[in-house]
């Protein structure tokens, strides 16, 4: 009887990257449902506006670079890119803020340096950032929440806000500073932290609320993505680390200017890019030495920015900046191969 | 009230107190130590554990290569239409590792030449075919030892007839046994026995320690005299509750017939936990004994020598019976056979015939593996022989296998390094192999890879990835047999080069000797002969002449140097 031949190993675990993204897609849900609640609807039209576009662009480049079409998009790396992008700006930004960030996203950061596997930089941050820098104005309006209620703004509220923004007169009605934002223009204007927390618009238990559950929503689920191994501990841990420890140590030396270490990591994106944007492990270290490094230095850029920045959140830039050095991290933290000498 | 009995026999008192886990696993062993990475597996496939193990019938030829073990090739010493005895050698051993090859049955020879042999590659190698006669004899007594006491024969002798049987390694590596019986200047201390076999479905040792751990304890004692040593330690899977039971029902039949054995051999049963790849010699040495082998080093060189059970076994056989190896017990099992099972088969048995032993392929039957799932050739023809190293013949049914198909681009998730046991960095190997960049390749520690496979179990790309470093190490290894062979070239073309001059100066040499020698003759003469002051001032004259001759040209070059020299200062 004759037989096909193939090369050793003849079993293989089944896991595909189709499966570890759509599990990092199903990670998100709990944080994109609480973040509705807090923020309206416009969370989820964002998701659907970059998901749409990010699915454009791609096939179209794809089709341009005369790749598998199919292939690629239905490993939903693209979704991913789009997701958190969408999670990162104002759920009631203008349309084309979302469609431009996750445009280049997907086309410069991750098309044109080859596609899935080659992005040196998170193809999201990348959005992210080109975006904070190009529209700073739509990026910082972000919904006041109303804790009580949930949401004030409806569906038809959102949908008008988002697709015909120039009919909106009131803003400053509907939208309000990032707990982040407050706290940092408050103690640059010279108030100690006491003044700066109560001039919060809703303070919580943590940082403030809706935010602080927002992030709560994301830490369970990046711990299920830990515990489904889609993720290893080193990441969300050295990163939430570094930046808790530096906190730590600002809050310990004065308290009247540096919010406390549970406020950062509750806090604007800390929560999300510990566990949903610095684990993208294209971008990131793989060693797991390397992975500590890297984390805890994007920990330590982030409550850096924060503190001393222009900026006041800086997931994004923390992140690129440590994309950076991945690389170099991995070359120099080689894990001592068995039997080699120490 | 047990104080009045008698001191109990330990290792019944162990059999009594064993208490499985509620997933029907051994107990593990305290104090282990545990290596990076590796894979458990959900299932086992342990079927044919749970089988005796099964005689295989005769076939009716029998196509033996020359070629089963880690070394140089056997020599043929029988001619085509020879008829042959059980046990006869066919092939015999050339140089320090290498083995003999010998007859497993009675018959005659009808080809010796090439063929096709269990090869990943389809290779064809040179093999004796032997059509077999069914009788199964021989005439000859083998010489036998067990009557002798062990401790009173040579310990080279012991050796040399555990080379002349032809015992290699039986876990799959095939390397001569012998020669690891020898361990020249390193300190041997600890004789580890490698009976984890890791891989799902292979179950050979696991039925060799059910059913013949009395012949094991004989082997373990001829190879600790051997090397003149003591301490042995059996490593054992949690998955082997019978394996576990046998071995120690043989200790406890040992220790009633002969305590003295366990005075002499200090024998630690150690159960470590299913994790592919402990059956990895290194791997199971660092679960053992928390001792890491160096990189590119030995077991020898921390002390450890380590053995398959099979291969004991045939050692003790080889001693005590004069037995050649020529047979071997294989695990013919997966969904593709109608019932998985453990034979003992002849060396050189086609893979069909111990398929129909278990009873013959099921219609799921896809694929033919000799090997585990992991580590296994993938083989087109199950026409093809087993050999020393065949421990399972798996047939493999579309469900049990990966599905080749195009990979993903790596995402860099690192899932290979988590399951590396060899702590490498795969992705970074896979990049640079890719890129055919080999230096970085070795510079990541290419050549610490055993090819056990976990990282591309576990990628999510489903990448090849062990491919690549198999293509990797096959073209380094060509380079550097390039190099060498453009080294030597190199060598004898400057060698060469370097002769002629010598031989240039030799002739000039000896010229300007025959010349002076010639001179001093004509002066002896003139020094002899009259005295003709014309001619002698003549020839000053000449000499006078000619040395002027000479000089000028030289004197011109002089100046030409100079003026070569000063040229660029001048301008």
């Amino acid at each position: 009887m004759r037989f096909e031949t193939t090369t050793s190993p003849h079993k293989a675990a089944g896991t595909k990257v189709s499966s570890v993204m759509r599990q990092v897609l199903y990670a998100l849900v709990p944080g994109i449902a609480v973040a509705t609640y807090y923020f309206g609807p416009g969370v989820l039209i964002q998701i659907m506006l970059a998901s749409v576009t990010a699915l454009i662009t791609e096939a179209a480049i794809l089709r341009w670079r005369k790749r598998a079409v199919g292939r690629y998009l239905t490993d939903y790396s693209a979704l991913v890119t789009a997701w958190l992008l969408a999670l990162s700006i104002p759920s009631i930004a203008p349309w084309w803020l979302v469609v431009i960030g996750t445009a280049f996203s997907i086309s410069f950061s991750k098309q044109l340096y080859g596609g899935i596997g080659y992005n040196p930089f998170n193809p999201a941050m990348v959005g992210y950032v080109v975006l904070l820098i190009s529209f700073p104005v739509e990026m910082s309006q972000w919904p006041a929440t109303n804790p009580a209620l949930g949401t004030q703004l409806s569906m038809v509220d959102t949908l008008l806000i988002v697709f015909q923004p120039d009919t909106i007169q009131q803003w400053d009605a509907i939208t309000a500073a990032t707990p982040l934002d407050t706290i940092r223009s408050e103690l640059l204007s010279g108030n100690n932290l006491n003044t700066a927390e109560q001039a919060l618009a809703a303070p919580g238990i943590i940082s403030a609320q809706g935010w602080e559950a927002v992030a709560v929503a994301y830490l369970l689920g990046g711990l299920w993505l830990w515990y489904r191994q889609v993720i290893t501990w080193h990441i969300p841990f050295s990163l939430l680390g570094g930046l808790f420890v530096m906190a730590m140590l600002f809050s310990e030396i004065n308290t009247d200017q540096y919010p406390s270490a549970w406020f950062h990591l509750f806090s604007g994106g800390a929560m999300l890019g510990a566990f949903f944007i610095a684990t993208d492990p294209v971008s990131a270290a793989t060693s797991n030495k390397g992975k500590v490094i890297y984390a805890a230095g994007i920990g330590v850029l982030i409550y850096i920015i924060r503190t001393w920045g222009s900026y006041p959140d800086a997931v994004a830039f923390a992140v690129l900046l440590m994309n950076l050095c991945a690389p170099y991290i991995d070359y120099y933290t080689q894990p001592r191969v068995f039997g080699a000498q120490t | 009230m047990n104080a009045q009995r008698q001191p109990q026999n330990p290792f019944q008192q162990q059999l009594d107190q064993l208490r499985l886990t509620r997933q029907g696993r051994l107990p593990v062993s305290p104090g282990l130590g545990r290596f990076n990475g590796g894979l458990e597996f959900d299932d086992y496939h342990d079927e044919a554990a749970r089988q005796p193990i099964q005689p295989c019938p005769i076939p009716p030829e029998l196509v033996l290569p020359l070629q089963q073990h880690i070394g140089d090739q056997a020599v043929p010493v029988v001619e085509v239409g020879q008829t042959v005895y059980k046990g006869q050698l066919l092939g015999r051993s050339e140089g320090y590792v290498s083995a003999p090859v010998h007859a497993p049955t009675s018959g005659t020879v009808i080809a010796i030449g090439p063929q096709a042999v269990p090869h990943p590659s389809g290779l064809q190698a040179v093999c004796i075919t032997l059509r077999t006669d069914g009788r199964d004899q021989s005439p000859v007594e083998p010489e036998l030892i067990a009557d002798k006491s062990l401790y009173q024969t040579d310990r080279v002798e012991l050796r040399n007839r555990i080379r002349e049987a032809g015992v290699v390694g039986l876990g799959g590596a095939a390397f001569p046994t012998a020669v690891k019986l020898n361990p020249g200047r390193r300190e041997v201390t600890t004789l580890i026995v490698n009976a984890a076999e890791c891989e799902p479905y292979i179950c050979c040792d696991d039925r060799l320690l059910t059913e013949r751990s009395d012949q094991l304890l004989y082997g373990i004692e001829v190879v600790c005299y051997c090397l003149d040593i003591n301490q042995v330690i059996i490593g054992i899977e949690d998955t082997m509750p019978n394996a576990y039971k046998g071995l120690l029902q043989a200790c406890a039949a040992r220790y009633e017939a002969e305590p003295d054995y366990f005075a002499r051999l200090d024998i630690q049963i150690k159960v470590v936990p299913t994790r592919y790849p402990t059956g990895g010699e290194k791997q199971l040495i660092k679960v053992l004994t928390n001792q890491e082998v160096p990189s590119h080093g030995l077991p020898a060189d921390i002390g450890l020598v380590c053995h398959n059970p099979g291969t004991l076994v045939a050692a003790y056989r080889a001693v005590a019976f004069g037995e050649p190896l020529t047979t071997r017990i294989v695990t013919v099992t997966g969904s593709g056979v109608a019932n998985p099972v453990n034979v003992e088969a002849m060396i050189g048995t086609p893979a069909s015939h111990l398929v129909a032993v278990a009873g013959g392929y099921t219609d799921k039957a896809e694929r033919l593996i000799f090997g585990g799932p992991m580590m296994g050739f993938a083989m087109y023809d199950d026409g093809l022989p087993i050999v020393k190293a065949t421990n399972c013949v798996l047939v493999a049914a579309q469900t049990d296998i990966r599905e080749p198909r195009e990979a993903m681009p790596c995402i860099r998730c690192g899932a290979c390094e988590q399951a590396c046991p060899a702590n490498l960095l795969p992705q970074q190997l896979y990049w640079y192999a890719k890129s055919r960049d080999f230096e970085k390749t070795e510079e990541y520690n290419l050549f610490d890879c055993i090819e056990c496979g976990a990282c591309s179990y576990v990628c999510p790309s489903e990448i090849p990835l062990v491919q690549y470093y198999r293509f990797a190490k096959t073209e380094i290894a060509k380079e550097r047999r390039e190099r060498d062979q453009s080294d030597h070239a190199r060598e004898r073309f400057e060698f060469r080069n370097e002769r002629l001059e010598r031989e240039k100066l030799e002739k000039a040499e000896k010229l300007r000797q025959k010349k002076a020698a010639l001179a001093a003759k004509a002066k002896a003469k003139i020094a002899a002969g009259d005295t003709k002051q014309d001619e002698i001032q003549a020839a000053l004259a000449r000499v006078k002449a000619k040395k002027a001759q000479t000089a000028t040209p030289e004197h011109q070059n002089d100046r030409l140097d100079t003026n070569h020299s000063d040229t660029p200062v001048s301008d």
